[in-house]
């Protein structure tokens, strides 16, 4: 159980725990009150610490990491304005189930509580956000702490945990114990599933006319993904994803629709209009999913399969819930299926949907399009690349026209949708993924949210090749004001103050590009991927006034979408 | 409905704010929470009153499930159990109506826990209606002040008593020999 007892300082202790969970690489900003980690960090050479330029770049950059490899993502910053800094990433990691660790210097013990400089009650702020914090109160609990701070990130349905260092603490010393194993008494996930239950779902599909798999990004942080082409394949049966989802499943197989939801294709949510068996895979029936609750897949018998217990039932009633293991549960299901369900009639109506209402976009005029620019890098990555996008148009544009072919390549801002994700989340992957090409695609309002972790980029010479779609607008938001809010477009245009991105890239030493034209995109890519030793910089600027279609307008029925701009008079204005 | 939900916590500092921030942070209605130690040292036990539909109350089980710092939630609304509320009320005195309260006083079976000149002090334990109903008739006297202890309540019994026995105190005892939480 115990290695050999020694007395350990605060942060010997710190980081022999890192080395232990098998920690290799930090995000980190230093400070007053993590000083004497950041002095004993000098001195280490199992770990890499990658300093970033803002406290909210480390966390999205734990994100990136976190997603694309499936470890945990840490992060070390100081008290106070450090510790305030992370709350957007951990909010948007606790939405997005990201296992991440963050430690955080406070002021020292005698002092909280007394407005002391660079205090900030970082627990109580972060309390409804985390999966669990810790404040660790004296150095006899500093080991124990950090271990269940990784078990409990990474473990059940993963999320972040953070863990508050009082100065005093890191500073005293004491005899270090890691323990082996790990039990808490108030936590202990399922991970299997209750095979009754199994057994009822299996025998649902198996005599299903119109069965359906809604997959989430559960399957792939359960590295479910094998698993599930194995049980679709052998089932013929129909999958659609999930912005998460997307990647669980290759894009380019015959048995994927494609997403589903708000922006999804109009033959994934016709499919989930009219099923009569819907399977859920590791997917909570979010808003942006489902549209109208009561209208939602209305005829089905639904199966809801996930880790979290209160993912059952909270949006959506259904007829079976199994609570465990997504993996683990599409194997034994796979066992349990009586036989295939005889469903050709009902590929026959979605392959009829499909040519009804084909993706498309109009690209007759020589004008830049995002959704061209996407499906060129689909096609000259073929679709091998991992792509972290930002959050709005060019978010749901590349969900759309990218296909992913593997799991943890789709890494995005989902559930929180934090403009500001794509640049640090990109630079957390390129320390993860070796070998394939990394994009991170932002708009030009969410390019400019974390600009400055460009820098962190260009430091650490990162393989990154950043993506901005410039249509002078913040683009999602102009779109619901031209459809929704009688085209008052409130602050939302910004071709009058947007920076050259070029210049902006050059003077934090990347190689930048730009263009407009449609002829150009192929080489500018090739010309990036070409690049494999340092980032590089291509502003796209598009048609300014695009619309993402098909649509499904916020709480309506998902089985009723716009499919085409309808206002007349914008059409003649393209 | 109203149900009664026990709730066995760490007994350690946040434990009670998680659960405060759960209930206002999801929205769910929170009428009386009271909180103490049980007869193991590191558990406390929550009583929690709150009020919704089935599909709410299975979300506020779930809920309170998740967190890490509970250890065991039982819904007692649907087993046979007991619960109590305390209240002091502070009644004011006029001439004659000492007598008439005392009398209340002892319908209720209460306590008289202060007396001065102008005012007087019960104190009643019983379910939360009978103090509903202790205070409608003190009211026309002039209730100066109120305190509410907030709701405990247990199962009754030995039955109910050996499955929560079998599956949280025994368990949670072993469990907390397990894990050695340093001092």
């Amino acid at each position: 159980m115990k290695n050999k007892e020694q007395i350990m300082t605060g942060a010997e202790i710190f980081f022999e725990c890192l080395r232990r969970e098998k920690v290799e690489h930090i995000f980190g900003f230093p400070g007053g009150a993590v000083l004497k980690l950041y002095e004993k960090l000098y001195d280490i050479d199992y770990l890499q610490h990658i300093l970033v330029r803002h406290e909210q770049g480390a966390v999205h950059a734990a994100e990136g990491y976190a997603k694309a490899s499936g470890k945990t993502g840490v992060v070390l910053v100081t008290s106070g304005p450090g510790a305030t800094n992370t709350v957007t990433g951990i909010a948007d990691a606790y939405m997005d189930s990201v296992p991440i660790v963050v430690f955080t210097g406070q002021v020292p013990s005698h002092l909280i509580g007394n407005d002391a400089f660079q205090e900030a009650d970082i627990v109580g702020i972060t309390r409804p956000i985390t999966k669990h914090n810790f404040l660790v109160r004296s150095i006899e609990d500093l080991a124990l702490t950090i271990r269940k701070a990784f078990y409990i990130a990474s473990s059940g349905r993963p999320g972040p945990v953070l863990v508050d260092l009082p100065k005093d603490v890191i500073n005293s010393k004491c005899e270090f114990i890691y323990p082996d194993n790990m039990e808490i008494r108030g936590y202990k996930p399922t991970i299997k599933g209750h095979i009754n239950q199994i057994k009822k779902a299996a025998e649902a599909i198996a005599n299903a006319k119109r069965p359906l798999l809604y997959v989430g990004g559960g399957v792939i942080m359960s590295g479910g993904s094998r698993e599930l082409a194995l049980f679709a394949r052998e089932n013929k049966l129909p999958v659609t994803m999930t912005l998460q989802g997307l990647g669980a499943f290759p894009g380019t197989d015959e048995l994927s629709l494609g997403m589903l939801g708000m922006h999804g294709s109009y033959w994934a949510n016709q499919a989930v209009d009219n099923c009569d068996v819907l399977v859920s895979l590791g997917a909570r029936f979010d808003d942006r999913v489902t549209g109208n609750v009561d209208t939602f897949a209305k005829n089905a018998y639904k199966i809801h399969v996930d880790i979290d217990p209160t993912c059952i039932d909270k949006n959506v009633i259904v007829d079976i819930p199994i609570i465990g293991d997504v993996k683990n549960i599409l194997v034994e299901m796979t066992a349990e299926m009586p036989k295939a369900p005889d469903i050709q009639d009902w590929w026959h109506q979605i392959n009829e949907w499909k040519d009804e209402c084909p993706m498309q976009y109009e690209d007759n005029d020589g004008r830049l399009r995002t959704e061209y620019v996407i499906e060129k890098i689909s096609e000259k990555t073929n679709g091998n690349a991992v792509i972290v996008t930002d959050v709005g148009q060019h978010q749901m544009w590349t969900a759309q026209y990218y296909k992913y072919n593997f799991p943890r390549s789709n890494i995005t801002s989902g559930g929180l949708g934090t403009m500001g994700f794509s640049v640090p989340a990109s630079i957390g992957v390129s320390f993860a993924i070796k070998g394939r090409p990394i994009f991170s695609i932002s708009g030009d309002g969410g390019f400019q949210m974390n600009i400055q972790e460009l820098i962190t980029a260009a430091a650490y010479k990162v393989p990154v090749i950043f993506v901005i779609i410039n249509n002078s607008f913040l683009g999602m938001v102009r779109q619901w004001q031209e459809m929704f809010h009688g085209e008052k477009y409130s602050f939302t245009d910004l071709s009058a103050s947007n920076p050259d991105f070029v210049k902006v890239g050059q003077a934090f030493g990347i190689e930048s590009f730009s263009t407009d034209n449609p002829k150009e995109v192929e080489s500018l890519l090739d010309k990036a991927l070409a690049v494999k030793d340092r980032p590089v910089l291509i502003e796209f600027k598009v048609v300014k006034d695009d619309l993402v279609f098909p649509m499904v307008p916020s709480g309506g029925s998902i089985s009723e979408m716009m499919v085409k701009r309808i206002n007349s008079k914008r059409m003649t204005l393209l | 409905m109203k149900h009664t939900i026990s709730v066995l916590v760490e007994n350690h500092f946040g434990a009670f704010d998680r659960i405060a921030t759960l209930f206002s942070g999801k929205g769910f209605n929170l009428t009386s929470i009271s909180i103490g130690e049980t007869e193991i040292h590191d558990i406390s036990r929550m009583t929690v009153v709150t009020e919704g539909d089935n599909q709410i109350l299975d979300q506020i089980i779930k809920q309170l499930n998740r967190l890490i710092d509970t250890i065991k939630v039982v819904d007692l609304t649907a087993a046979y159990h007991v619960q109590r509320e305390l209240a002091l009320i502070k009644i004011s005195l006029s001439k004659g109506s000492m007598e008439q309260v005392k009398n209340i006083n002892d319908i209720f079976r209460g306590n008289i826990v202060d007396i001065t000149n102008n005012s007087i002090t019960i104190e009643i334990t019983g379910p939360p209606d009978k103090i509903d109903a202790a205070v409608n008739v003190l009211m026309p006297f002039g209730v100066i002040e109120m305190a509410r202890s907030g709701i405990v309540a247990l199962t009754r019994g030995e039955q109910t008593k050996k499955t929560i026995k079998n599956n949280s105190s025994e368990s949670i005892k072993k469990k907390s020999q397990l894990i050695k939480e340093p001092k």
